[in-house]
């Protein structure tokens, strides 16, 4: 299993020169592969050297190219707020923000996301604050089980972020890609409702 | 024991009665009770860890040396295990663990094979690969018709394919109720039908295991804390005293987990072999097909009525298949007066994953026929459904909730059924509910002051999610004249207090009077010192606002807790005393819902535009983790009604749809307008009059949405989920 990563979103990042200093296990493997000095690298199916920014905070791995951004975020960095429920982009409970948009990280792999700026749900308070959202789902009582909960946020914060305003459907929309199963939908309205400044 | 009068009921019905409230527990709470923290609004207590991502839930949980176990499953119905070949799997670096299990046979698809365990998920991933099982396939049969079907294999060993079930099979007299048709103007017959639904947890079932000094914690994403430990110590053969359950937050189980499941045993006994951490959590599609499911139904009934509204028979058969497991029956609530009514309820056995526990079990399925009849009975007297309802239903309760849901969804502007013009055609329907006082004796709080005036409320049992927590907090709260950020509640570990599994939706009605039990006690003995040391007649004395008060001298909570240097704690328990079986006012928990939908006739698409749901909710405890509650009910109810289906392949006998892409669940987009009413009733069952809501919230909904589809269209959809294909089908038929 040898992965070209030609033509992923990360290209620009390993092919520059200040990743080869973490893409040494890449250099080589490229080499041994005899590959001319050009943009394409193959890597793995060893582990890769990658750094992350995540939560403001530099992160350098080590970690095998199959190895999704979910699975490094809580196997690796032991950050368990992002939750692994579907496995395959359809519930949004892995949502964290990758260069200030959401993804679903069980959707990512790790090394896709090499010298991202990473937001997880640990991230989202700053200095001991909740964010407005967050504080919002708390006094909206908009979780249950909350095992759903770290994606909601993230989703929701995103659009806060994007759209202080938004508005229900703007909401429904936002948040179409994330699953509850005990049913907050209706009090995560409220909440949303209550942030953009509209009240209960 | 001391008499006390008490007055129950509800604003405009109520009455007095006696009740015997047990020495040295508080007086019990009537309709005029007028409490100064309870049934107000309380931020969950552990909300904040649940929006930062704090929260460990048993999946999160990472003891060092952490290693990881899958259970791999059959992809047959029904084979017999020839072969397992692991002698790859256990050659591959960072196996650690590997277990086989030929010459069984399975059931199921899904049904385990082998087990292996290894150091990192990725490993466990190659090691799977390299696991080859030779199967002897043999014929299955997945459905009702397969199974029952002339020649079909038999499912169980011991059993027919179709059984009535000793316990549960029968209600009722299907003779009186075929005897009291005698002389209606009108007698339906149809064939109502369910399908099997799957708990879908977020969390999947499973643990994290790990053994020290020969004693076993469990980390385990379940319901019942307790269950698990004696199921556990069960199949090791250990002293329960040797296994520590913990569950500080789990991930949803609808019912689907109450005790240990083969994974976790595995997984426990791996632990040991190895002698590190092991963590099995299913991955979705196991969760899907070997976790549970709410079984199916094909209810056969037969009702009949008088021209001026008179309910006289009420004949059902059912059939439903919860797999190789049963409780396949339905639930026709007792709600009207029928001349006669009887039930019998045949289970199905078939090669699929094993039926379990599902909020509110039976129950949903039921209504979705009952009131499917009586609306149909409704519309063949020409008489409005909810009069109908209301002539034959007595409960005072639900018919006061009947107004209420009336006037809220505007039932006055209900058409005649598919007189509604154009391509999307709106309709009403309605549908009643009842529940159960489930809350009972056994729980042990632990309730502890230190001397700097901080409270602990512990109890072993878990909070699945309701809210368990926050409302413990609230009762002591309430007791101990203080607020609810003062107590700090410890749930969730099995060295705590014993306390009760989360299901019935007896959890907060069994704890809750407990914790009363213990705060009023530690309230006692505080007053009873301050009495002593500083002053004061202790029978005119309590604990409001932070402060002793009536007392000789005014004194802070803190102030009086610091005359125990050591602090102090009481064990209490809530006996049977402490429940009133005779329920003196509402012996059962009633609802109703009203929906109103909107039928697109081109694409046969149903969306629920508005869900009212009235509910009895006893006493309230914090209406906004119980609106939480009865919004849950309503939208796992949407979900049922017209999104969820496990369907299985009859040729291979596999899901199809063992996903949240294909097994669709309710989303954002699809979320109707909901008004959750709460009904308050001081039913006199407790010392605080507290009821479940957990799983009354979801019985009626399927039922309301099923009538206002065919008050929509004009044609009535008889079979759960009311998806675009059946819709498009039925207006097909019509024309």
């Amino acid at each position: 299993m040898s992965d070209d990563l030609s033509g992923v979103s990360r290209r620009d990042i390993l092919k520059g020169a200040g990743a080869a200093a973490f893409l040494g296990a890449v250099g080589t493997r490229a080499a041994q592969a005899q590959e001319p000095a050009s943009k394409m690298r193959r890597i793995g199916p060893g582990p890769v050297a990658i750094e992350l920014t995540v939560n403001g905070k530099k992160r350098r791995l080590n970690l095998e190219p199959r190895v999704t951004l979910l699975d490094a975020l809580r196997d690796r960095i032991e950050l368990t707020g992002t939750k692994r429920v579907c496995d395959r982009g359809a519930c949004g409970s892995c949502t964290v923000w990758v260069d200030g948009k959401t993804a679903n990280s069980c959707m990512m792999l790790a090394v896709d996301a090499h010298g991202a700026e990473i937001t997880t749900i640990e991230g989202l308070a700053q200095g001991g604050k909740l964010h407005p959202v967050q504080d919002a789902f708390v006094r909206h009582d908009a979780l249950q089980c909350g095992f759903c909960t770290p994606g909601m946020v993230m989703s929701c914060a995103a659009l806060h972020e994007h759209n202080p305003k938004a508005g229900e459907a703007e909401v429904r929309e936002a948040i179409s890609g994330n699953l509850c199963r005990c049913g907050t939908y209706t009090h995560i309205f409220n909440a949303m409702q209550d942030v953009a400044g509209g009240g209960r | 024991m001391s008499k006390q009068k008490v007055r129950l009921g509800f604003k405009g019905n109520e009455k007095e009665v006696e009740v015997n409230p047990r020495k040295g527990t508080p007086a019990w709470m009537g309709v005029d009770a007028d409490p100064a923290v309870i049934g107000k609004d309380h931020a969950r207590i552990d909300a904040i860890a649940k929006v930062t991502g704090a929260a460990k839930y048993s999946y999160d949980m990472r003891p060092a040396g952490l290693c990881y176990a899958k259970l791999i499953g059959s992809p047959h119905a029904h084979a017999k295990v020839k072969r397992v070949d692991l002698t790859k799997a256990r050659a591959l670096k960072g196996v650690l663990f590997a277990e086989a299990q030929e010459g069984k046979t399975v059931r199921f698809a899904g049904d385990d094979v082998a087990g292996l365990v290894a150091e990192t998920e990725e490993i466990l991933d190659d090691a799977i690969r390299l696991v080859t099982v030779d199967y002897k396939v043999l014929p299955h049969a997945v459905s009702e018709a397969a199974a029952q079907a002339d020649g079909a294999p038999r499912v169980k060993r011991n059993s027919e394919n179709v059984v009535l079930p000793r316990r549960g099979g029968t209600w009722g007299s299907l003779d009186a109720a075929a005897a009291a048709h005698k002389g209606a103007d009108v007698v339906l017959e149809r064939v109502y039908r369910t399908q099997v639904q799957t708990h879908s947890c977020l969390e999947t079932h499973g643990s994290v295991c790990e053994w020290n000094d020969g004693k076993l914690t469990v980390w385990a994403s379940t319901q019942s804390t307790f269950g698990v430990r004696r199921t556990i110590a069960g199949a090791l053969r250990i002293p329960q005293g040797d296994v520590v359950v913990i569950t500080q937050h789990m991930g949803g189980g609808f019912g689907s987990k109450f005790g240990a499941d083969r994974w976790d045993v595995f997984a426990a006994r791996a632990a040991k072999v190895i002698g590190r951490p092991v963590r099995c959590m299913l991955d979705r599609k196991a969760e899907h097909l070997v976790a549970g499911n709410r079984p199916s139904s094909i209810q056969r009934c037969k009702f009949s009525a008088k021209k001026n509204g008179t309910l006289l028979g009420a004949e059902v058969r059912s059939w439903g298949t919860g797999g190789i497991g049963g409780g396949a029956g339905v639930l026709n609530p007792d709600i009207y007066n029928f001349k006669g009514a009887g039930r019998e309820c045949f289970n199905v056995y078939t090669h699929a994953g094993g039926g379990r526990a599902f909020r509110a079990p039976r129950h949903p399925q039921g209504v979705f026929a009952l009131e499917g009849m009586i609306d149909e009975l409704a519309e063949a007297i020409k008489m409005d459904p909810l009069e109908l309802r209301r002539k034959n239903d007595s409960d005072p309760v639900r018919l006061a909730e009947y107004e209420i849901g009336a006037k809220k969804i505007g039932w006055k502007t209900r058409k005649k059924s598919g007189s509604d013009r154009g391509v999307k055609k709106r309709g009403l329907g309605c549908a009643a509910s009842l529940w159960y006082h489930t809350g009972g004796p056994g729980t042990v709080v632990r309730c502890r002051i230190e001397k700097d005036g901080s409270v602990l409320v512990a109890n072993g049992a878990q909070d699945i999610g309701t809210g368990t927590r926050t409302v413990l907090a609230v009762i002591a709260a309430e007791e101990l004249g203080l607020e609810v950020k003062d107590i700090e509640v410890r749930l969730g570990t099995t060295t705590d207090g014993f306390g009760p599994a989360s299901g019935g939706s007896k959890t907060a009605a069994s704890v809750g009077p407990a914790v009363r039990n213990a705060a009023y006690s530690v309230k006692r003995e505080i007053l009873a010192t301050v009495a002593r040391d500083v002053g004061g007649d202790v029978d005119k004395m309590d604990l409001k606002g932070g402060q002793v008060v009536g007392g000789k001298k005014a004194l802070t909570f803190k102030q009086a807790c610091s005359l125990f240097p050591d602090g102090f704690e009481t064990d209490a328990k809530a006996t049977a005393e402490d429940f009133d079986r005779r329920a003196q006012f509402a012996p059962r928990i009633s609802g109703c819902q009203f929906a109103e939908v909107e039928v697109d006739t081109e694409t046969g698409q149903v969306r629920v535009v508005k869900v009212v749901a009235v509910q009895d909710c006893g006493r309230v405890i914090d209406p906004l983790l119980a609106r939480s509650q009865l919004n849950g009910g309503v939208i796992q109810g949407v979900s049922y009604a017209l999104f969820e289906d496990r369907l299985l392949d009859p040729n291979t006998g596999d899901m199809v749809n063992p996903n949240l892409v294909d097994y669709k669940i309710v989303g954002s987009l699809d979320m109707p307008e909901i008004e959750a009413v709460m009904f308050p009733v001081a039913n006199g069952i407790n010392s605080i009059g507290m009821s479940g809501l957990g799983e009354p919230s979801t019985v009626a909904t399927a039922g309301a949405i099923g009538n206002a589809v065919a008050n929509a269209i004009g044609v009535r959809i008889r079979s759960l989920p009311i998806t675009p294909d059946k819709v498009l089908a039925a207006l097909k038929g019509m024309s």
